[in-house]
């Protein structure tokens, strides 16, 4: 085993480093995604080289349709599947404090009860701290305490998802990031290249051996709309300091970002929750689909309360409203190292680690056996196989 | 009605016999010339596609760049090569057709939906000559499918037929197995398009001896000849050998049928290969391994129990593609050998005698590198280092067998010859009929380009008839 290993194998990973021999003496998946190219990089399997094979794959299932020994057929090759658990297992197994990744990944039921926590906490805060003054929502609730309830509630998941990445980091053996790698992998998140199948045909999700892009619309619905939500707060809070207090109008950055961003979030995250009810379960991690699911919602939510909010301003539905909104918003910023959320750190940490083992630059940290590489040279293959 | 019921009730303007490339081009062709098609593919749907659902590429002329294929390949260059591995047993005017018709093929290929990737790595000396299928050969074989079913084709799986009626040269109607039962589906026009025959070893075993019943088979376990043979018994003429087939050495742990791909073993040049009695049989640094490919299925075939061991030493261990088992290791060339069921002393002689043939002089993996033992019988000519750096490792070899060369003897049209000159409505396609261009050897990538020409033509054909 190579010295990068920090965690015992797990019969998941030795399950997804069985088939992952398998595709590596197969190779015709090459052209889908960046898993296959970097499984054929490679021989010698640590778990570390699974894991990180793992957080490459987007469960796009092109290369299950495609495949010639997918159950029953006795190799019995599922790799969205096994990739899926292996990511998963890593989702519990890198969370911070520990045991908490488990708790919700795993299910709906405690991220309805943590969203039901939480808008209790803001219905009673709403109550409860009713400011004197204060205009708009800060007549409901005043700034300071949105600060003193959100800012810790934002920060200390970031801290956490940190501690897991760091932890992520020396597993797959990552090096020193530079520019250059974050912004390969930058630019491949935003195109989501990885669901495109390699030629823009998109993947096989929810109509099987058909291609669709649909879900990577709906996915970049709930990204975009998620950032333009993130800046719209984000400008609101600027504006703030600046001395522009809310409420802000129509024409206003935190409008114009915000509304856009939660229709986007909205319309996508049903459009996800619906793909969700079309695909094969048994191609994802089933375990994990009761709470990808409530999480998915959960996203759709801060979208959809955050939109309704702002059409029922004025009136006396606000108040309510206000706190189901802003209970959305905290239950979902708690979660976010502990929900489906997290996917999204270790999928840009994947394929930042995947661009410096490309760009080769990157001396390993600890030393390694020497590298086996040399498969099969040119000269070799004109073969009369098959 | 029900769906049996339409099978039966229908009279089909082309009755499609399997489920493979050539039987869904030939499908595909003749629906768009507004055909009523029915498909009976004899495998279930998760089985679908025959060895087509095995293959990675397709081996296409080109005059220029097109799609994933670089540079050029002419008609002449292609048909050379293909000249140079038959041995001369081609029939010129078909092979050339089938070579020229595949530049047409790939766009046509394209348009329904076959999607090509670049070479595969490793194998980035064919990016000249064969198109690879993104996904392989699955995927191909899915978008045929996909594309089928949008032109209204009807498709039944698990429809094995059983009998090809036929009565003064017209075909009437195929016999059917579905679930148990036997049923009658009439048509105008029928396509073969089933496959060879390697899959029933009785056959095999008739043909090879007994010997075949060790044969692997690499593809579907669906292909047994029944409709070739069904045709053969009613006078159709046939082309090829019954004892020819194409045998590659794979991993003797391979599953009995659809391995696949993954079986194969590249490890042979830098292997001393023994028998079952630890005795060396042949020159295993002969020529660069692909050529040889073909010549160790049979070599092995010829050994007892018809295996042979490739042994190597750990410098050795990367110089070729991984297969999909891992190989035996020991840390001895006796402990190898008992883990590999050998006599030890023999393997050890066998051993001894190879290294102390070899001598000094540069080892290069990727050329014939001359580096050839002195005064061993038989010699190996080409890479012979020494077995000596332990761990030692060891697969077993068996032949694997890609498909049988017995076919339905087919005209420029792909239609079929029987015992009165051609059939009236009777097209064959792919490997049923790949004897009738190819007598022996084989180039990769033509057996796809075989099943869609004359695929394409069949189904094109089928329909003019359909509609004269
Ligand atoms: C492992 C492997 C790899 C290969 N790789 C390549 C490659 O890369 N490129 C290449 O050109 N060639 C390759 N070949 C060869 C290639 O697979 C064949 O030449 C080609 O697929 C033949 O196509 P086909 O449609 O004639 O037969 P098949 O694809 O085998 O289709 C035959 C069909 O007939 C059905 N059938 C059989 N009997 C009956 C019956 N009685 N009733 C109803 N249906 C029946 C079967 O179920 C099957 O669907 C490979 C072969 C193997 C085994
Ligand atoms: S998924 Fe199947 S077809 Fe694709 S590379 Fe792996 S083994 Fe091959
Ligand atoms: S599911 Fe898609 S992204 Fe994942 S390994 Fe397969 S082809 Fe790649």
């Amino acid at each position: 085993m190579s010295p990068l290993d920090t965690t015992a194998e797990s019969p998941t990973i030795a399950e997804a480093k069985r088939q992952v021999e398998i595709c590596n003496a197969c190779r015709y998946c090459e052209g889908f995604c960046a898993v296959f190219p970097a499984i054929n990089r490679q021989r010698i399997f640590a778990s570390g080289d699974i894991q990180q094979l793992a957080h490459l794959c987007h469960n796009c299932r092109g290369c299950y349709y495609s495949c010639q020994y997918t159950p029953p057929h006795e190799f019995a090759v599922n790799l969205p599947r096994i990739l899926a658990e292996t990511r998963a297992e890593d989702w519990d197994r890198f969370a911070w404090p520990s045991g908490f990744g488990g708790l919700f990944q795993r299910q709906g039921l405690a991220i309805a009860g943590l969203l039901v926590l939480a808008l209790a906490a803001l219905f009673l805060a709403v109550q409860g701290i009713r400011p004197q003054g204060g205009e708009g929502f800060y007549a409901y609730l005043s700034h300071g305490a949105m600060v003193a309830i959100f800012l810790p509630a934002f920060v200390l998941p970031l801290v956490a998802i940190g501690v897991s990445l760091r932890r992520y980091w020396r597993t797959v053996g990552g090096g020193a990031v530079q520019w250059r790698h974050v912004k390969a992998a930058l630019m491949d998140s935003a195109r989501l290249k990885n669901l495109s199948g390699g030629q823009g045909q998109g993947c096989n999700y929810e109509k099987e051996d058909r291609y669709s892009d649909t879900r990577r619309w709906m996915h970049q619905a709930v990204l975009y709309g998620f950032l333009l939500c993130f800046a719209s707060t984000s400008s609101g809070t600027l504006l703030h300091y600046a001395g522009y207090p809310a409420p802000y109008g129509f024409w206003s950055l935190p409008k114009l970002l915000g509304i856009p961003g939660g229709i986007l979030l909205t319309v996508g995250g049903l459009g996800l929750a619906w793909l969700k009810t079309q695909a094969d379960r048994d191609l994802n991690a089933p375990a994990y689909w009761g709470g990808e699911m409530a999480f998915v919602l959960l996203l759709t939510a801060t979208g959809l309360t955050g939109l309704v909010l702002y059409a029922a301003t004025g009136t006396a539905a606000v108040q309510p409203l206000l706190a189901l909104h802003l209970g959305t918003v905290l239950a979902f910023f708690l979660l976010m190292p502990y929900s489906k959320m997290i996917h999204g750190f270790y999928r840009v940490a994947a394929l930042i680690r995947d661009a410096q083992i490309k760009m080769k630059d990157q001396r390993p940290t600890i030393p390694q056996p020497p590298v086996r590489a040399a498969v099969s040279p040119p000269a070799w293959d004109a073969d009369s196989r098959g | 009605m029900s769906r049996l019921g339409q099978l039966t009730e229908t009279e089909w303007d082309v009755v499609v016999v399997g489920g493979g490339n050539a039987a869904l081009c030939a499908a595909i062709e003749a629906a768009e010339r507004g055909c009523r098609v029915v498909i009976l593919e004899g495998a279930p749907e998760t089985y679908r596609g025959g060895n087509s659902r095995h293959t990675r590429n397709f081996r296409c002329m080109h005059s220029g760049p097109l799609s994933v294929l670089t540079d050029s390949y002419g008609e002449n260059e292609y048909f050379d090569d293909l000249i140079r591995v038959t041995k001369g047993q081609t029939d010129e005017g078909l092979a050339r057709l089938a070579i020229r018709t595949s530049e047409e093929c790939l766009p046509w290929m394209e348009a329904h939906g076959v999607r090509f990737q670049p070479s595969l790595s490793g194998t980035l000396s064919l990016s000249r000559t064969n198109a690879f299928f993104l996904g392989g050969g699955k995927a191909l074989v899915n978008a045929y499918y996909i594309t089928a079913e949008d032109l209204g084709v009807t498709i039944a799986y698990e429809a094995q037929v059983t009998h090809v009626e036929v009565s003064g040269g017209r075909f009437d109607a195929v016999q059917v197995e579905i679930g148990g039962e036997r049923l009658r589906v009439r048509g105008k026009a029928v396509v073969l398009a089933s496959g060879g025959f390697q899959s029933d070893i009785d056959w095999l075993a008739r043909a090879w001896g007994e010997s075949a019943r060790n044969f692997l088979i690499r593809g579907t376990p669906y292909n047994r000849g029944v409709v070739l043979k069904d045709m053969l018994d009613q006078g159709a003429e046939s082309v090829g050998d019954p004892t020819q087939c194409h045998a590659v050495a794979i991993d003797g742990r391979a599953p009995q049928y659809d391995g696949g791909i993954v079986t194969r073993l590249d490890c042979v040049p830098f292997s001393v290969v023994v028998n079952r009695d630890g005795q060396r049989f042949y020159d295993e640094g002969e020529d660069v391994w692909p050529k040889r490919y073909a010549i160790w299925g049979r070599l092995v075939a010829a050994q007892p129990d018809q295996v042979g061991y490739a042994i190597i030493d750990s410098r050795s261990i990367d110089l070729f593609m991984p297969s999909v088992y891992p190989p035996i290791e020991a840390d001895t060339i006796e402990g190898l050998a008992e883990a590999l069921g050998l006599p030890p002393a023999a393997v050890r002689e066998t051993i001894d005698a190879f290294n102390a043939a070899c001598r000094e002089g540069p080892f290069t993996p990727t050329e014939l590198d001359g580096l050839a033992t002195e005064g061993l019988d038989p010699p190996k000519t080409n890479w012979a280092r020494p077995i000596v750096e332990p761990p030692f490792y060891g697969y077993s070899l068996r032949p694997g067998v890609t498909f049988t060369y017995l076919g339905l003897k087919v005209d420029h049209e792909a239609r079929v010859t029987g015992p009165e000159g051609r059939y009236h409505n009777i097209w064959a396609a792919g490997e049923i009929m790949a004897g009738s261009i190819l007598g022996q050897g084989y180039l990769a990538g033509f057996g796809m380009t075989i099943g869609t020409v004359f695929g394409r033509l069949a189904g094109q054909g089928a329909a003019a008839h359909v509609a004269a």
